[in-house]
């Protein structure tokens, strides 16, 4: 589903963020990415949304190589992708519903169709009555559970997150997590950064982890 | 090895549910992603009413500029498009010069292969015409003798475009000895749509550079719109939106801020002709009713809304094109 290929990253001010990275994550498989703050997660994510492009090596998206699309085709590889923050990116002035709809409705799809998926995804994080709501009334935990609904509304085959439980109490973050196992369970790659290693290490799954640009262990 | 190919299954129900939703649905949600588009940036100008009025005043402005000096070039023209160019001569005989002797100097006149028509107007004739249109005629009748000279009029052929060649039969009509004065009576209809042409032509570049003006207006009143929903159009972008997506709602806000100008503009020269119309009209009783006040007519109209429109539209989509892709997702 996702293979980092040698992959190197150079920003001309910072030097050698990624270097020689190679992974390969199969399709509905689950895996955490882990190290120290400027280990190059930031980074690599944005290689898997095609925000940047790597400097040496290829990043294959579903057998596509990300180095090589046209900007054109861009918006349509996000689409395969649900991107989820540490700060949510919420729209603070449209409702949870809006919020959840956004990508259905980037994609075309027809009113009906749009209320029927964002009614399906807020019931899996468990916000159904909560639609109506504007982000700001919600506490951080419900916020990012609006996070993930949006980023899995579409229902994409791979989905990232970066730092998604930064901002919560243990307890929450570990429903989060759980959330999202139940969508690898249903077939989704799940692609988690996180410093939270006690948390992470009690869940089995496979663990990458970056030092200075370099995958140390996987 | 079974539970893998189960996911797989999963993964591939998965798929064509992402598929779903049939073409009319998708037609559909094409047209309502338009109309959402336009009335939610409709909706974002009456949000922010005191800067969306302040742009639209200072817009409406320089299309009224440009579009009253047009209706005032229209006007003149109207005025002296009444009066027909042509190359006619007058030739005001002397005084002592007889009717036989006039006579006989309009057929020498008549034998010219130059010349298509000559009529002659003898004093009498001129006089009775004087009486009957000028309101005067008591006064001429109180005249003991006929003031009036008797006038020549000459038409050259038509081929006699040249001015050169005009000048040279003129000056040849005032060495003759008959003739008292001899002038060409349209010159000034002339030299007016010389200045009517210059006008127009003013008026032209004043509105390209008014145009122009507008143009730049609405790019910097999107600019500042696509700042302030940078967050937005950042989201949009991470979560799969095409530049068509992120563009639509800006080019619509473009296209009514255009469109509100252009009415607005027809309203403040309306307003303005509506002012000058009784001044107007007053003016032109006075000569004999002939000039009436041309308003913007309903294809001028709906000119002047297409075109603050569509530079409302470009406004913005200059923008776009430059700064849209700047705007990357962190």
């Amino acid at each position: 589903m996702l293979q980092f290929d040698h992959v190197s990253m150079r920003y001309p001010a910072a030097g050698d963020v990624l270097r020689n990275v190679s992974f390969h994550l199969e399709r509905g498989e689950m895996a955490f990415l882990t190290g120290h703050s400027g280990a190059g997660k930031s980074t690599l994510f944005k290689l898997i949304a095609v925000i940047e492009r790597c400097s040496r090596g290829q990043v294959l998206l579903d057998g596509e190589n990300l180095n090589q699309v046209k900007d054109r085709r861009i918006p349509f590889i996000r689409r395969k992708v649900g991107l989820i923050f540490q700060d949510y990116k919420l729209l603070q002035d449209r409702t949870v519903f809006d919020n959840v709809a956004l990508p259905l409705v980037i994609a075309g799809y027809g009113h009906h169709e749009v209320a029927r998926r964002v009614r399906a995804a807020l019931d899996k994080v468990g916000l159904k009555n909560k639609e109506k709501k504007y982000p700001a009334v919600l506490s951080g935990g419900e916020q990012q559970r609006v996070g993930i609904a949006r980023a899995v509304v579409n229902k994409p085959p791979l989905i990232v997150a970066d730092e998604p439980t930064g901002n919560l109490d243990p307890e929450l973050s570990a429903e989060i997590m759980h959330l999202f196992e139940q969508f690898q369970q249903v077939g989704v790659t799940v692609l988690i950064a996180s410093h939270d290693i006690s948390l992470i290490t009690q869940m089995n799954h496979r663990i990458l982890k970056l030092d200075h640009g370099q995958l140390v262990a996987s | 090895m079974k539970r893998v190919n189960r996911k797989e299954n999963k993964q591939e129900r998965w798929q064509t549910k992402r598929a779903g939703g049939d073409f009319v649905d998708k037609l559909y949600a094409y047209r309502n992603l338009h109309a959402h588009a336009l009335f939610s940036s409709l909706g974002r100008l009456v949000a922010s009413r005191f800067s969306s009025a302040m742009t639209i005043v200072v817009l409406a402005i320089a299309i009224s500029l440009s579009s009253g000096f047009y209706i005032l070039v229209a006007n003149l023209q109207q005025l002296a498009g009444n009066l027909e160019a042509s190359n006619q001569i007058s030739l005001f005989l002397k005084d002592e010069v007889s009717e036989a002797r006039a006579n006989k100097f309009a057929d020498s006149i008549r034998k010219n292969p130059d010349i298509q028509d000559v009529k002659l107007i003898t004093k009498e004739q001129a006089l009775a015409e004087f009486q009957a249109y000028s309101g005067f005629s008591e006064a001429v009748k109180a005249l003991k003798k006929n003031p009036l000279p008797a006038v020549i009029q000459v038409l050259p052929k038509n081929a006699f475009e040249n001015e050169q060649a005009l000048e040279v039969l003129l000056d040849d009509f005032k060495r003759t000895a008959e003739v008292d004065f001899a002038q060409m009576d349209m010159q000034w209809v002339k030299r007016l749509q010389s200045i009517m042409e210059l006008a127009r032509r003013g008026v032209t570049l004043l509105s390209l550079l008014l145009g122009i003006g507008v143009l730049f207006i609405t790019a910097n009143t999107i600019r500042l719109e696509l700042h302030n929903r940078r967050d937005e159009v950042v989201i949009a972008k991470l979560v799969g939106a095409t530049n068509g997506f992120i563009c639509r709602p800006f080019l619509y806000s473009g296209f009514w801020i255009g469109f509100f100008s252009g009415v607005m503009a027809w309203f403040i020269v309306t307003i303005i002709m509506l002012f000058l119309k009784q001044s107007v009209e007053n003016l032109s009783r006075l000569y004999d009713d002939s000039f009436h006040l041309l308003f913007l007519g309903f294809a001028e109209t709906l000119s002047l809304l297409f075109i603050s429109s569509v530079l409302g539209i470009l406004g913005s989509w200059i923008v776009l094109h430059f700064q849209l892709r700047q705007l990357k997702p962190e």
